[in-house]
């Protein structure tokens, strides 16, 4: 069963030979970069073949039994976290190279293999430690890919970005420490068994880890009040990049759910009510943030990170009820909001690179005016949750799952008011750039001044098919949903995940 | 000991924060380096204060020892906050030869124009 590490060490041995033997040949590094990133597709929909039975495959490092050495587990949501990575890899790259992003600056293949190999390992481990571990190798590849191709604006969000997560980091360290004090194991199915042990009058101190594992997870998934930072660097990344950073937040997003569920989640008496009580609010006031921020962006970039910020909200007031409806819900969501945010980001790409700039003002329409327009209005939709895609059904799910008579009221009017604002932001957007600008006549000046070439078939290529990835996601909803539901059941059977990583003849 | 270690935590602890909150790149840099001897120092704590034993066991039947997984634990974390703070200068050097300027807030309304040049010039 060494599969299971595979995407792991793929990437891992790839960037450095990526960044070593093929630093001076960009078409040798694209072809391997491509061919390694299509090989963690296929090893990724494998492992989830492997995992949809519904066991849980555990991968012992080293042969070490738990808790005492590092496991890998592979479970429906890891399965589906590793899946979703390298398909919206695979997209991201091919924009990246066919627009030309990744020879603006040095070694960014070697920089986006490691930030994958990153992103897997933090869904596939099973260990808190592990977990930190490879938060910070999927960070500094990060720092690497934020700072692409240089700039002023773009080195001072960086350092922005990069101190925000330095700090984030350390809080993880102290939780860890605090977790450790006070259970003395870090594996995540160790605690799961120590944890529900510890009677509500004795868990203060883990109470306090509890919580600061939520922050630090919440700065990975830009939630209020640790959302600050995200705006600033999705708008200054290079857009393939800001697409790719779409899975980054759903690193945080995953950790919240797979450790405030199984482990200091429902049956832990000491624990269980801290997460849900906090999160709610947070999501709800993130939600307002995110839709506020759509409506009053005066630029392109930062309008589509506020929605980024607005999605979060929304994926974490369905997470928040720590239901399993409430669950699948936000995982049907989370798949959705990942792949509408990377598309918006490509999509955006396209257009700004044809224009002075991404101020929201009218300009004279340059090349495939009606193609864009239509392009962004597709994504637009997606991203607001207006029928016909994939949005409209996250968010239907997401009522469904917070109709409890203390959430609804709270709940709907956040997400139906802020699918509104959004609408309009976009709807205000969308119009300036592709609209008012064909009744603007060119200048003379600029009229002489070569038109920008028009898109080729590759570079709209990962824009079309992220919005059949929307639209398959719509159609397939019955079915997807029907897995989700599944795997959010699994999540919550915290005996068999237990049981699979510590008694190893059971759980195989 | 345990208030020597204790209060040692909680002065780089802030110590660290003070520096933080900054803004120029010099001493927010200082200021993680402190927070990350601060929660190094913790996590030796987390597995208890022991003086004179060694982390392994010992066969001579002597059962106190001291916990070696924290010591890993910070030897890891070590590592980690030399790399990040090795990043993080050389990107606030690159940061401060870019801009011309050392800080680290930004202020999005200005970041696109030349407007702050202009104003200065």
């Amino acid at each position: 069963m060494h599969w299971i590490i595979l995407p792991v060490i793929l990437p891992a041995l790839l960037a450095p030979i990526i960044a070593f033997a093929m630093r001076h040949d960009i078409t040798l590094a694209r072809v391997a970069s491509v061919a390694g990133t299509s090989l963690l597709l296929v090893i990724a929909l494998g492992l989830a073949s492997l995992a949809a039975d519904g066991t849980t495959h555990v991968y012992r490092l080293g042969d070490w039994p738990a808790p005492f050495g590092i496991v890998l587990v592979l479970d429906r949501l890891s399965a589906l976290m590793v899946v979703l990575t390298s398909a919206l890899a695979l997209i991201v790259l091919i924009h990246a190279i066919t627009t030309g992003w990744d020879a603006r600056g040095r070694h960014f293949h070697a920089l986006f293999q490691f930030q994958l190999m990153g992103v897997c390992g933090a869904f596939l481990t099973g260990d808190i430690f592990n977990l930190f571990v490879f938060f910070e190798v999927l960070l500094i590849a990060s720092y690497g890919l934020m700072i692409h191709s240089g700039g002023k604006e773009r080195m001072q969000a960086g350092l922005q970005y990069v101190v925000m997560n330095l700090a984030g980091s350390t809080l993880f360290l102290f939780a860890l420490g605090t977790l450790y004090a006070s259970t003395g194991t870090l594996n995540i199915a160790d605690l799961a068994v120590r944890i529900p042990e510890i009677p509500i009058e004795e868990a203060a101190l883990v109470r306090v880890a509890v919580i600061l594992l939520m922050i630090v997870f919440a700065l990975k998934a830009a939630l209020f009040p640790v959302q600050f930072w995200l705006p600033a660097t999705y708008a200054q990344a290079p857009a393939p990049v800001a697409a790719l950073f779409a899975i980054m937040t759903k690193v945080g997003a995953y950790a919240i759910l797979r450790v405030h569920t199984t482990v200091f989640g429902p049956g832990s008496a000491g624990t269980e009510d801290l997460a849900g009580t906090w999160l709610f609010p947070a999501a709800i006031v993130t939600i307002a943030i995110g839709a506020l921020g759509v409506l009053g962006a005066r630029r392109l970039m930062p309008l589509i990170a506020f929605s980024v910020v607005g999605s979060m909200g929304t994926l974490f007031i369905s997470v928040a009820m720590f239901t399993p409806l409430g669950m699948s819900a936000a995982l049907y969501y989370m798949v959705h909001s990942t792949f509408a945010a990377a598309c918006l980001f490509l999509i955006a790409d396209l257009v700004v690179s044809r224009r002075s700039g991404d101020r929201l003002s009218p300009e004279a329409p340059t090349v495939q005016n009606g193609l864009f327009a239509a392009l962004f209005f597709a994504a637009a939709i997606a991203m607001a949750g207006m029928p016909p895609l994939s949005g409209f059904l996250g968010k239907l799910l997401i009522l469904d799952a917070i109709r409890a008579p203390d959430t609804i009221v709270w709940g709907w009017s956040a997400v139906l008011i802020g699918s509104l604002l959004t609408i309009v932001g976009f709807g205000r957007a969308g119009s300036i750039l592709f609209w008012k600008s064909t009744s603007i006549t060119p200048e003379a000046e600029t009229a002489q001044a070569p038109p920008p070439a028009p898109a080729t078939v590759g570079q709209v290529a990962p824009v079309m098919l992220t919005l059949a990835v929307l639209a398959g996601l719509a159609v397939f909803a019955g079915p997807v949903s029907a897995y989700l539901g599944e795997t959010a059941s699994q999540l919550f059977d915290r005996q068999g995940y237990v049981d699979a990583v510590l008694n190893p003849s059971e759980g195989g | 000991m345990e208030l020597i270690v204790a209060s040692s935590i909680g002065i780089l602890t802030t110590g660290g924060v003070y520096l933080l909150l900054r803004l120029r790149t010099f001493p927010v840099i200082l200021g993680l380096a402190l927070l990350s001897y601060a929660v190094n120092v913790f996590l030796f704590a987390s597995g208890r204060l022991a003086i004179d034993q060694s982390p392994i066991l010992s066969k001579y039947g002597d059962a106190s020892y001291t916990d070696p997984l924290p010591q890993a634990l910070v030897l890891t974390a070590i590592v980690i906050s030399f790399g990040m703070t090795a990043v993080l200068v050389m990107l606030g050097l690159g940061a401060y030869l870019e801009a011309d300027s050392d800080r680290i807030d930004l202020d999005p309304d200005h970041s696109d124009t030349d407007d702050e040049n202009e104003r200065a010039a």
